[in-house]
């Protein structure tokens, strides 16, 4: 068995004679069937519904299926977008979840929260020649997923022959489990640690789930089960047990994905005042801990003037749940504007429709509170955009004079994190960055302590789901060869040894 | 899961527990504190370790019944399980040889304290310990800490045992009759604020060890932010224990009640 996806292949052949390149340039872009914002904004329920068959099968035949297709270098985990696409225009979805699977240990995730409009779809031909709507490459790949799960089938890959060797993955967020599921198929006996009481980091206390259900991540992380992972939860790598107490147990390489850590704050006064809380914080009581589910004991704040600031997709995610918990006015404040915004257009779009208002060009510069120590106002200062700084966007300027005030009772701060402090405080030898990011060798991803590798949010500060995962498979194929290298200098060792002898 | 080896009432609303965690037990110093949680439902609450057994492979917490996630604690029995137990987290006591050293602990403030206590005795400091409860109900682990104290003076509110007075009363009599090289308080803000006002007085190095709220207890949500010395910082990966002088204790009152009226329904809901 195995997934045929080869371009030369028959069917393939056979498929591109079926519509002409005319025709197939002539159709439209599919539109993603979405819920009712004004119903949406009442329930968790997901935005996006997901591709029909018939849509997806469509949209399946726009793709020309390029001698030259440049969507799979826009990819970071180089997917062979065509060879999945044009398994579903033949109608062959369980191919075209293998084809996924190959190289993407999470499609639905991925399918669901991938900036696609700036990876594969921004390197798709008609984006870049024909100067039209790029093939919905994310849809389709979610399409695929959902089909794969709806199906009842696990489409678990196999294994090689079984390794002794113990691998020990620190923490199961995207670049964990990209990581697991590669060296599980590898043969290696691995074992992922999480500090949480919940699989999948930041994929389930982070991403809500009007975007991204939980039950899509538990489904994902059954079938790494399935595929012999093991996973410790309640566990912290550093705290718990350390790197040489997990050595003594016989693992030989460690992985780490540790994530984001530190929460950033403003440092301006007030910020400390009560309803004036880290995004972090707001996500994870209301998507991990159940603050909202009838029966749960974690309590969340409630606001009627919730202000979120930041205009990242964590920003989003903050400012469409405050809506849902019933914010009469939730507003984005960002102090540069639209057009720098770093969020995806599509969910600057969604809060846009769920009625979010956006006040760009804003800076709070303090909090003031009521009797009790309760947020009630936040002084904002009016900015504009001077010379391009070192990201390349305008850098915004105060302007002097224009300080107002705003009537808020929750504020949501949502500009950044810091690595996660624990793994580099336990393990003082190891080499960070000036931004206590992990320095890895960008080939390998191996850190300067010898069979320990990292990747996603420690090592990058702040990145995408996709990025952490080719992140966590890179460093897959590196252990892999490492444990590989290492085994037989081993053996080569002991013969000279012997031959001294 | 953590299965629970014993349990008793220190206090008709404090509980303590002995709970298997042999890797906890094998990693914890004195300080250190455990994220716990019970049933999927469960809130994450931070407790401090109490006391160790290694051989056991076992911790001991103590839980003042206060909230929803402490009553439920409560309500379970040996052999059940605690769903979610997760540490040593925070970073421990420095403890060192400075000579004379006062651990002031009020309530159950008392029970981090031991720990604490028993290292410093260890550490061959002279160990004069300051406990004070409401009343003699109230107080808690005197035996303990006697066993590694040199000095223990009792103060309770309406002077049903010990001495009558509050904790600052006792600390400021030891203060005036020898040189005092370090103290430690822990026990309810207000208890801490008051006293590390009164070492500050006498300039004595003084830590105060905070108990703040938390999610996570790993540095990621900043619930547990604090201001120290002027700078925001967090209880949880900074902490737990700070130079007390620095300590904006206002500031940490005012956040504990972040969720006062959430907190009141839902135990409202529990208890009836």
């Amino acid at each position: 068995m195995g997934t045929y996806s080869g371009r030369n292949e028959e069917w393939r052949l056979d498929l591109r004679k079926k519509i002409k390149t005319k025709d197939r340039i002539a159709m439209q872009r599919v539109k993603m069937p979405e819920a009712n914002p004004l119903e949406r904004i009442k329930s968790y329920v997901e935005v996006n519904s997901g591709l029909t068959e018939e849509q997806a099968v469509i949209e399946a035949q726009r793709c020309l299926d390029c001698v030259n297709p440049t969507c799979i270098e826009g990819c970071p985990v180089n997917i062979n977008i065509p060879g999945f696409i044009k398994s579903i225009e033949t109608r062959d979805f369980d191919n075209a979840i293998k084809v996924l699977k190959d190289t993407n240990a999470l499609p639905a995730v991925c399918g669901r929260v991938c900036p696609q409009e700036i990876q594969c779809e921004a390197s798709c031909f008609y984006q870049i020649k024909l100067k039209k709507p790029a093939i919905a490459i994310g849809h389709l790949e979610r399409f695929a997923a959902d089909y794969a799960r709806n199906s009842g089938k696990a489409f678990i890959p196999q294994r090689d022959e079984e390794r002794d060797e113990k691998v020990g993955i620190i923490g199961s967020g995207p670049s964990g489990l990209a990581a697991a599921g590669e060296l599980a198929k590898l043969g290696y006996q691995v074992t992922v640690f999480e500090a949480l009481h919940e699989l999948g980091g930041v994929l389930k206390y982070g991403i809500p789930e009007f975007r991204l259900p939980n039950e899509i991540v538990d489904f994902e992380i059954n079938n790494l089960k399935k595929l012999g992972v093991n996973f410790e939860k309640n566990f912290i790598v550093g705290k718990t047990a350390d790197l040489e107490d997990l050595r003594e147990e016989g693992f030989s390489a460690f992985f780490v994905g540790s994530g984001a850590g530190l929460p950033m704050f403003m440092n301006i006064p007030g910020e400390n005042y009560i309803g004036i809380l880290s995004a972090n914080e707001y996500l994870t009581r209301i998507n991990l801990m159940g603050a909202t589910k009838e029966g749960h004991d974690t309590p969340v704040l409630k606001g009627k003037n919730v202000a979120v600031i930041g205009g990242g997709n964590t920003a989003m995610d903050s400012v469409r749940t405050a809506k849902r918990l019933g914010a009469e006015k939730a507003m984005i404040v960002y102090r540069r504007s639209l057009e720098e915004m770093p969020a995806r257009d599509e969910e600057i779009q969604h809060a846009k429709e769920e009625g979010i208002e956006f006040l760009v060009l804003k800076n709070p510069v303090e909090y003031l509170a009521d009797k009790n120590g309760r947020v009630n106002k936040m002084k904002l200062q009016q900015m504009e955009l001077g010379e391009p700084d070192q990201s390349g966007r305008r850098r915004p300027v105060p302007v002097e004079g224009s300080e107002y005030f705003l009537d808020v009772d929750l504020v949501i701060v949502s500009i950044g994190v810091s690595p996660n402090p624990l793994i580099p405080m336990s393990l003082p030898e190891l080499e960070t960055t000036k931004w206590k990011t992990i320095t890895v060798d960008t080939e390998t991803m191996q850190s300067n302590i010898p069979g320990l590798f990292a990747g996603g949010d420690i090592v990058r500060g702040g990145a995408t789901v996709i990025l952490a995962m080719g992140d966590g498979r890179k460093a897959a194929q590196n252990i892999h060869n490492y444990l590989q290298n290492n085994g037989k200098s081993k053996t080569t060792a002991s013969k000279q040894d012997n031959k001294q002898n | 899961m953590s299965k629970i080896i014993s349990k008793k009432y220190l206090s008709e609303k404090v509980v303590q527990l002995e709970i298997e965690a042999p890797r906890i037990a094998a990693k914890r110093k004195a300080g250190h504190f455990v994220i716990v949680k019970t049933g999927n439902e469960g809130e994450r609450i931070p407790l401090t370790i109490s006391q160790a057994n290694i051989n056991k492979g076992t911790i001991t917490l103590v839980v003042q019944i206060v909230g929803v996630t402490s009553k439920r604690l409560s309500k379970l029995e040996v052999g059940e399980d605690v769903t979610d137990v997760v540490g040593p987290l925070g970073n421990p006591t420095h403890i060192r040889k400075v000579g004379t050293v006062i651990c002031a602990g009020g309530g159950v403030g008392i029970a981090p304290l031991l720990p604490i206590v028993e290292a410093l005795h260890n550490a061959g400091n002279k160990v004069i310990s300051i406990l004070a409860a409401r009343n003699r109900e109230l107080l808690i682990l005197e035996k303990e800490i006697s066993a590694s104290s040199d000095e223990v003076i009792i103060m309770t509110d309406d002077g049903s045992y010990g001495q009558k007075g509050l904790v600052t009363d006792g600390m400021e009599q030891i203060i005036r009759q020898e040189k005092i090289d370090q103290a430690i308080v822990i026990g309810p803000a207000i208890m801490m604020k008051y006293a590390s006002m009164l070492t500050q007085k006498y300039n004595i190095p003084t830590m105060a060890s905070l108990n703040t709220i938390m999610v996570d207890g790993t540095g990621m949500c900043g619930a547990c932010r604090v201001t120290v010395g002027g700078r925001t910082k967090f209880v949880c990966v900074d902490g737990p224990e700070f130079n007390a002088c620095d300590v904006d204790f206002d500031e940490l009152l005012m956040r504990l009640g972040s969720y006062k009226n959430e907190e009141a329904n839902s135990y409202e809901k529990l208890v009836i």
